[in-house]
């Protein structure tokens, strides 16, 4: 058996199929979270049964391609589960309506009941089972009140194939509401007047600019802070025992080339040897791994306090002028921890235009936490000023390339039109258990292929191979980009990961100039691996070209540009 | 008065009374609150014609200028 579960955007689907299922999905509160379906499990009885979290929709006529895929799902469906904002009953019933017109057996699920009792809306459950004639059960999926009877009636649920045009749903709707909902009126709460103030332009754009601003701060204080704190000390601590191993390996040799790398000065430099064991785990874990945590931890709450969608009401000019509009900033932040669920994330943009601009923009000018460790780990020691030079250079680059896509590419970009969810304190609970799922999809994801990386490495200088390309690739590299031959080697690695391109830079003693250059090129040439095949997968291979190309030849002009504006 | 949805100053509400552009467009602004009937408080508009945010029914919406120019309200005097 298979139970759907369905309804408008941002009512608690997710929520429900994690206390269902057991099984953790991501939870935000703006529309358009879910935007593939997930399957999981349950127990239902002595059954086991499919649950399926399918992306939000207002209707079962899609408009973007999240909606799309709901309505595809609705096609093999046994029983669906149709979750409803009780603080939004009326337009919630819309989707009802239409799924009560379409033979599949239907129970509701009126959830968010806690908010809508602090609204002062009461609804008359009874009442409402009656008039649509299916099961209704109020629910707090927060808090799981109400699911374990959501559960119980499942079997109650009922199919009908009522037969309506769009007005008599409207109709019908309306003396429903009138039948069943009371609203006591409030006065505007702290919350509502805050969530005004931070859409008005005059007091929003400085809240706005304030709060980036200190996602940033604090992303570079927690992240550096665990490096100093914790991970530089750990493999401090490591590093003997390394030793040891380099040591009982005989300080040489194939074997120990691919456990533990070069030894630079009859030492380990955890960065730079290339071992499994040396820089295979340091950049992910003492590198890497510290920013993720800072950045998800940060994005955590300014997704689950229901920011974003207004951020994206104040950035939605901008956005037109880059072919998007407001809700892309969405897969943008996204695409900053980690493009591969920016990609995913795009698909709240309706149109495919969009789309592929978006793409391209996050495979050019956003980079993920690892390309950041990357630019920090290389730029860094030259100071703040040299760091701006490669993030401003990244800004103009996404700017310009934005503009130029949206001139050049047929079509234009449908407005915005979206609900705005209310404020709501983030429960940290919650949030955590997002910020672990994260960590932990970067753990199983990046770590096999960081490691992947460096034996990849390994094979490829001993066979000779990257010598070769970096004589072919020499006329570029050296020609255009003023780098040495050798650099090539970590432009072929960073196809891979962009991560492990550092610990084959860093060896070759490049000026603040050239590292400045590699390290624009090496985030604005491609994405990963990865990456590429999530753009695949959402643009086809004819658009996955294209965009590559771009990238390609964004980079080396860019890379050409500053080399020479730097005179390095 | 009758006036634009766009025309609303801030904290302004009005009675849609009327609503132009195909049956797609207007179901699709059904799905968010907004039909003929139907009370929409202005929260704000964006500077260079940018989206507008109104209050219908439980919560907030965001649209674009261009639709927003579609709607006509009634306002009381
Ligand atoms: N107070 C309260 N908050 C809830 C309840 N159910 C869900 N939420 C919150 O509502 C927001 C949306 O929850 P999700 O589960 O992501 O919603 P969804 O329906 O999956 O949304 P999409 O994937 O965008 O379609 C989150 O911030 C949840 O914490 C509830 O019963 N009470
Ligand atoms: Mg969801």
């Amino acid at each position: 058996m298979r139970i759907l579960l369905m309804g408008n955007p941002n009512v608690g689907k997710s929520v429900v199929f994690s206390r269902l299922t057991g099984t953790s999905v991501v939870v935000s509160n703006y529309p358009g979270t879910t935007v593939e379906f997930t399957k999981g499990t349950a127990k239902i009885g002595k059954k086991r049964v499919d649950v399926i979290d399918v992306p939000g929709t207002y209707t079962l006529e899609p408009t973007s391609r999240a909606e799309e895929v709901a309505v595809e799902m609705l096609e093999d469906g046994d029983v669906v589960i149709n979750i409803v904002d009780a603080t939004n009953l009326e337009r919630n019933l819309y989707l009802t309506l239409q799924l009560l017109e379409k033979k599949v057996p239907v129970i509701v699920a009126l959830n968010l009941s806690d908010e809508a009792k602090h609204k002062g809306i009461t609804i008359d459950v009874k009442k409402l089972e009656k008039l649509l004639n299916v099961p209704v059960v109020p629910t707090v999926a927060t808090t799981g009140e109400g699911i374990k009877k959501l559960v119980s009636r499942l079997s109650k649920a009922k199919a009908h194939a009522y037969k309506h045009t769009d007005e008599q749903r409207w109709e019908k709707i309306g003396k429903i509401i009138g039948d069943v909902q009371t609203v006591v009126h409030r006065h505007h709460t702290f919350r509502e007047t805050l969530a005004d103030a931070t859409v008005k332009p005059i007091t929003g754009i400085p809240v706005a600019i304030g709060i980036i601003a200190l996602m940033f701060i604090v992303i570079i204080f927690i992240g550096e802070g665990l490096i100093a704190i914790f991970f530089d000390p750990a493999f401090e601590a490591y590093e003997p025992i390394a030793m040891k191993m380099s040591e009982a390996l005989g300080s040489g040799g194939f074997l120990h080339n691919i456990l533990i790398g070069n030894l630079i000065n009859g030492g380990i430099e955890f960065t730079q040897s290339m071992g499994l064991l040396t820089t295979g785990i340091f950049v992910p874990f003492a590198m890497v791994l510290p920013y993720i945590f800072a950045f998800y931890l940060v994005l955590g709450f300014l997704e689950d306090s229901g920011y974003l969608p207004r951020l994206g009401v104040l950035a939605d000019n901008g956005m037109h002028r880059v072919g998007m509009h407001g809700l892309g900033i969405v897969p943008m932040l996204l695409g900053l921890g980690c493009n591969v669920p920016g990609v995913l994330s795009s698909r709240i943009l309706e149109t495919r235009r969009q789309r592929f601009i978006a793409l391209t923009l996050m495979g050019i000018a956003v980079p993920c936490m690892a390309q950041l460790a990357i630019i920090v780990g290389l730029v860094g020691p030259y100071g703040v000023g040299s760091l701006a030079i490669v993030f401003a250079t990244l800004f103009v680059v996404w700017v310009v390339i934005g503009l130029l896509l949206n001139k050049v590419l047929a079509g234009e970009s449908p407005e915005m039109f979206t609900e705005i969810p209310p404020y709501r304190m983030p429960y940290w609970r919650a949030t955590l258990k997002k910020l672990w799922m994260r960590i932990r999809h970067f753990l199983t994801t990046a770590i096999p292929f960081v490691l992947l990386g460096v034996l990849l490495v390994n094979i490829l200088y001993t066979l000779g191979i990257i010598d070769f390309i970096g004589d072919i690739a020499s006329p570029v590299v050296v020609g255009l980009l003023g780098l040495p031959p050798a650099a090539a080697g970590a432009l072929i690695i960073g196809l891979l990961r962009k991560d492990v391109a550092v610990g084959m830079l860093i060896p070759l003693g490049l000026s603040m100039q050239q590292l400045v250059v590699a390290a624009v090129v090496l985030a604005m040439y491609f994405p990963c691996v990865a990456t590429f095949a999530v753009f695949i997968r959402e643009l086809g291979i004819k658009d996955t070209v294209k965009s590559t190309l771009i990238m390609i030849v964004m980079a080396m002009l860019v890379g050409t540009i500053l080399r020479f504006v730097l005179g390095g | 008065m009758r006036k634009l949805l766009v025309e609303l100053k801030a904290g302004e509400s009005g009675i849609v009374v009327d609503i132009t552009g195909g049956f797609g467009f207007q179901r699709r602004l059904a799905t968010l609150g907004i039909r003929i009937g139907k009370k929409v408080r202005m929260i704000t508009a964006q500077p260079f014609r940018g989206p507008i945010v109104v209050g219908v029914g439980g919560g907030d919406v965001a649209i674009g200028r261009g639709m927003a120019m579609k709607v006509l309200v009634e306002v009381p005097e």
